[in-house]
């Protein structure tokens, strides 16, 4: 669907410190897990802390059915302080889905979380037969969003303050043994670079600021292994981590 | 229909010049782009002799009312852009123009002379935001300088030149009559100015150190830029800086541009372009004689 179109907030839900946006959005296409929106507020959209925001914002899709869209919003800047605001009735611009998202695997799924980062593996994990998921948070306070895994068992959880579950690194509770396994991971850089390091078959959920989302602005790149750099929103936001060169800071 | 060095265009609203890749587009929006295609003229990225991968990120900086971009002009080289990318754009429902850049006037004499032997091209845009290797001087920013780069060009294609000024110069109004003398059949303005943001320890934030500014908060630049270069200049006016409605659009066509191009704002929404020319339209309905 070309273009952004309006769509009508139906519901807000706060997990910790988080906020889960429900959107209505009836006449666009179903979006895959991994695939993101560019979103904006229709209203007060600009005017917020040095007269941001402008460009419209990345969101991989939570959660997605029968015509409604969830996305998970953690307030670390203008433009997520405002759409953290948003309430019922309000309105959002959206446009996507965007990008190519999470590909199959035959090999045996782990799915690795932190932080935020955890929306486009909810979205996975809804489309999986009781997937291991490991999540990390701050603490206890971020860590109730651990609870919008709903499909299998219970994710396992970590805290950086030993706080919830166990005290340390995500990455700290994958199996020694990973043959077999295929690692679905979305998180901080840092994160997703200790993955990335293992070199084993691996997909990465990249974040990186848009102005676009659809291959227009060239500002999202990400460095290659092959040289040269690929754009985030529409080369990924996943990409194989035998594909890059390094997962960037920023 | 309006009439632009020759091409016939639906509207006045084109694209700025790397601000919209039709090829990807097409990939995240499919065939209704093709059908809804929000500009008359479509102006590729900025290409050049050999492919360059462009700045080390981060390559954006939010601004109030706007951004700073340091993308460094990644492109497949030229080559590249006429076995792939051409074939592509050709497919589009409106004319392409190509923008080349080149560091020397024989790098531009040889681009421009590559497109002009390829009917699917209608026009050609000069990026003179350059330094010139051979002089050290900015090509655009300097008159004389550009005057003969743009003569030194002009032979090279029969095809309509356009010259795209950058507003990073004393006096953009001798810059607009020098690409004139050159024999430029149109003259495009403004580029982005050039700005620069830090981190919170004072250090350029940019992988290239500076960028270019670009969105509203440059459009009464562009208002008197546009203005001023077309109290010298005789050839038609491409004017773009921060449009984001009809409105603003209006105010470049009334400040001497034939046509507008869109660009930060299509990274807001996509179609903007298409509905800042559906707004021009009414604007005009509505008014006895808005551009006599």
């Amino acid at each position: 669907m070309f273009g952004r179109r309006a769509c009508t907030v139906v519901e807000r839900t706060t997990y910790g410190p988080y906020v889960v946006v429900d959107v209505h959005d009836p006449d666009g296409p179903a979006p895959a897990p991994g695939q993101f929106y560019m979103l904006a507020a229709v209203e007060r959209w600009g005017g917020g802390d040095g007269e941001r925001p402008f460009l419209p914002r990345a969101f991989s899709v939570l959660r997605a059915r029968e015509g409604r869209l969830s996305f998970l919003f953690d307030d670390v800047g203008p433009g997520t302080n405002r759409l953290m605001d948003l309430d019922r009735e309000d309105e959002l611009w959206l446009t996507g889905p965007l990008g190519e998202g999470w590909r199959p695997t035959d090999r045996r799924p782990i799915l690795i979380g932190g932080g935020v980062g955890i929306a486009p593996l909810v979205a996975l994990a809804d489309t999986l037969d009781a997937p291991e998921v490991l999540l990390g948070f701050r603490d206890a306070h971020h860590a109730q969003a651990a609870a919008l895994v709903t499909q299998g068992s219970d994710p396992s959880v970590t805290t950086d303050d030993g706080s919830a579950g166990h005290h340390g690194l995500v990455t700290e509770l994958l199996p020694d043994d990973l043959s077999g396994v295929e690692l679905f991971a979305c998180g901080p850089p840092a994160m997703l670079e200790a993955i990335r390091r293992l070199g084993v078959p691996a997909q990465l959920a990249l974040e990186s600021g848009m102005a676009c989302g659809f291959g227009a602005c060239f500002g999202c790149v990400t460095p290659l292994a092959e040289g040269g750099y690929a754009r985030v929103c529409v080369d990924g936001p996943v990409f194989a981590a035998a594909e890059l060169a390094e997962v960037p800071a920023h | 229909m309006i009439d632009f060095c020759g091409l016939q265009l639906e509207h006045e609203v084109i694209n700025g010049s790397g601000t919209f890749d039709a090829i990807a587009a097409r990939r995240a929006f499919g065939a209704e782009l093709l059908d809804r295609f929000p500009f008359s003229a479509f102006v590729s990225k900025t290409i050049t002799l050999k492919p360059r991968a462009g700045n080390p990120p981060p390559r954006l900086w939010e601004t109030a009312g706007g951004m700073i971009n340091s993308i460094g002009l990644p492109n497949k080289g030229l080559a590249g852009y006429l076995e792939h990318d051409l074939p592509q754009l050709a497919e589009l429902p409106v004319p392409l123009i190509t923008n080349v850049m080149g560091s020397t006037a024989e790098e531009l004499t040889e681009l421009a002379a590559a497109c002009d032997e390829r009917p699917e091209i209608a026009a050609i845009e000069l990026n003179v935001s350059c330094p010139n290797v051979a002089t050290g001087l900015d090509i655009g920013a300097v008159p004389a300088e550009l005057e003969r780069v743009v003569a030194g060009v002009r032979p090279a294609t029969t095809k309509p030149l356009i010259v795209k000024l950058t507003p990073n110069t004393a006096d953009v109004a001798a810059c607009g009559r020098a690409a004139e003398a050159g024999g430029a059949d149109a003259v495009s303005l403004i580029n982005t100015l050039r700005a620069m943001a830090l981190d919170s320890d004072g250090e350029p934030w940019l992988g290239g150190r500076t960028g270019g500014l670009s969105g509203p908060a440059i459009r009464n630049v562009a208002v008197a830029q546009v203005a001023a270069v077309a109290a010298g200049v005789t050839v038609p006016i491409v004017g773009m800086g921060g449009v984001q409605t009809g409105a603003h659009a209006l105010d470049l066509l009334r400040a001497g541009a034939t046509l507008v191009a869109v660009g930060t704002e299509s990274f807001r929404d996509p179609a903007a372009g298409g509905r800042i020319a559906r707004e021009l339209r009414e604007k005009a309905a509505n008014s006895a004689n808005p551009f006599a």
